[in-house]
């Protein structure tokens, strides 16, 4: 019911081609880089990227997956906690290109998480943050470096990313949730 | 390439679209008597999460920041007390301790009263030890703030269990059908009642061992619904096929009390050697709560040998005692 795919198997695989190029691109070097994913889709995304630049270049990049909740500036207003994953970073991150990856780019609170976690692991020479879309609606000063769609949205819609290794298919449709109070 | 495993789904939080956990029902750690198996699940693998922030060179997250925490105790610990001292730590928490012997307690106060005051101080979370069985109960009664037991009395010690659990998890595969011994002073033994509860909660076959004078009233199913259990007096008997060797304190007043002929008795006939291990099967652990009397409960060998886990026990005690207090401090119960 109502519910727009925005993006299909296809349109996913020729985006995460081009981020990965553009990633090549912009570091001019494999050699320092390093993907993290946050989870949850993060980290299926990362991995993806990573088999497409060893495709492209012949290089293995490290892959790693960073968990938030325990990061998150919400955790005293939701109902429930969060469960809480491993982080999982398979190298050391000092002087490294971080690259995030996540799905959504929504307030970029969750980015915000993120960064903070990556530097109580180490000093990485910089952080970038490649997301599969970005549906505006900021909340704090962050950007993505590398961006698949952007898809500008009204806060009652949801955008739903499903991926073939968490939900079995690869899509990104954009769901209109029924319209309550405001939210803040 | 290296992949990371992808998790299972886990329910979302509508409209946040963050995977919350809506197994975890519990304000209070009293006891494992009420937890269930998912619960219990669920403890041991945000332990695993915890694990992995003890092996960065910086071991703090913010989790907890602005919370407020004291350890109540009224008896003597080291490990149980630093443990959560240190746990709360990692996890930003502000951590005051409290002990009886240099509190106001000393002038008389009454425990409702000082858990009113630490009430009125604006305490979140109140971990606390005491003598006398059920009193963590009476302060649930009493307080908003969560509390965990720390050791009530012949009562329980539930966050004790649940690293026993989690240091058995690390080692065997499952806990389905798992052979466990307990030895020694079951009777005044809170771990082994906690214990007893979490390992047959998870499935596994727990053995007693102990002389009758050591053995509580009331383990069999016709009192209330006490979980199934075997009793052995013999410990060879007990012992044979065993995948888990736990041995208990023994409080050496005991022999005053009459409980026991002579230590020495005791000694050779339930103290935990190498060769009364023999008859366990080859892979089995040993563990001890601690603090060890040697050569009383267990032989010096056994405590320091290959087999034995008590160190790492401990260790798993901060990741575990991290765990709870994230569990616990969640949202508005």
């Amino acid at each position: 019911m109502g519910k727009n795919i925005i993006m299909n198997a296809a349109d996913i695989r020729r985006t995460l081609a081009r981020i990965s190029h553009e990633i090549i691109e912009h570091n001019k070097s494999t050699q320092h880089l390093i993907l993290v994913g946050m989870r949850t889709r993060g980290v299926p995304l990362a991995n993806r990227l990573a088999a497409n630049i060893e495709g492209f270049e012949g290089v293995s990049v490290p892959v790693g997956a960073l968990d938030i909740s325990l990061y998150r500036d919400d955790l005293p207003s939701l109902e429930l906690q969060p469960v809480v994953k491993s982080t999982d970073i398979p190298v050391n991150i000092d002087n490294k290109a971080v690259v995030l990856v996540d799905d959504v780019l929504y307030t970029g609170r969750s980015t915000r998480a993120a960064m903070d976690a990556l530097i109580d692991l180490g000093r990485p020479h910089s952080i970038q943050l490649a997301v599969l879309v970005d549906r505006g609606h900021r909340e704090l000063p962050i950007r993505a470096d590398y961006v698949g769609k952007n898809m500008p949205s009204s806060r009652h819609e949801e955008i739903q990313v499903r991926l073939k290794e968490s939900d079995g298919t690869d899509e990104v449709a954009i769901i209109p949730t029924p319209t309550k109070e405001e939210q803040p | 390439m290296r992949t990371i495993q992808q998790e299972k789904r886990v329910s979302l939080d509508g409209k946040r679209g963050i995977p919350i956990d809506s197994v975890w029902q519990h304000k209070h750690i009293l006891d494992l008597d009420d937890f269930t198996p998912a619960e219990i699940e669920l403890v041991m693998q945000t332990t695993d999460a915890m694990h992995e922030i003890l092996s960065r060179p910086i071991k703090k997250v913010p989790a907890l920041r602005g919370k407020s925490l004291v350890t109540l105790f009224y008896e003597p610990s080291t490990r149980t007390r630093s443990s959560f001292d240190l746990a709360a730590k990692n996890l930003s928490a502000d951590v005051i301790n409290l002990a009886a012997s240099t509190s106001s307690v000393l002038k008389g106060e009454c425990l409702v009263d000082t858990l009113e005051t630490l009430e009125a101080l604006g305490t979140d979370i109140i971990i606390m030890r005491h003598p006398h069985s059920g009193s963590p109960y009476v302060a649930a009664r009493h307080v908003k703030a969560h509390i965990i037991n720390a050791g009530d009395g012949w009562h329980a010690h539930p966050t004790q269990a649940l690293l026993d659990l989690y240091t058995i998890r690390q080692h065997k595969s499952k806990f389905k059908d798992l052979k466990v011994t307990i030895i020694g002073d079951i009777k005044h033994s809170r771990v082994a009642r906690s214990n007893i509860w979490g390992l047959t909660k998870m499935g596994a076959r727990v053995k007693l061992c102990c002389p009758f004078t050591l053995l509580p009233m009331g383990l069999d199913k016709s009192h209330g619904n006490f979980p199934d259990i075997e009793v052995e007096p013999n410990i060879d008997r007990a012992l044979k096929g065993a995948d888990v060797a736990m041995a208990l304190r023994l409080q050496l007043e005991r022999q005053q009390s009459g409980l026991l002929p002579s230590l020495r008795e005791y000694t050779k006939m339930y103290q935990l050697t190498e060769e009364k291990l023999a008859h366990a099967k080859d892979d089995v652990i040993v563990l001890h709560p601690g603090p060890v009397n040697e050569d009383i409960e267990i032989s010096s060998s056994v405590v320091h040998g290959p087999r034995s886990l008590i160190n790492q026990q401990v260790k798993n005690g901060v990741a575990v005692r991290m765990a709870l207090l994230y569990l616990l401090s969640g949202g508005t119960h």
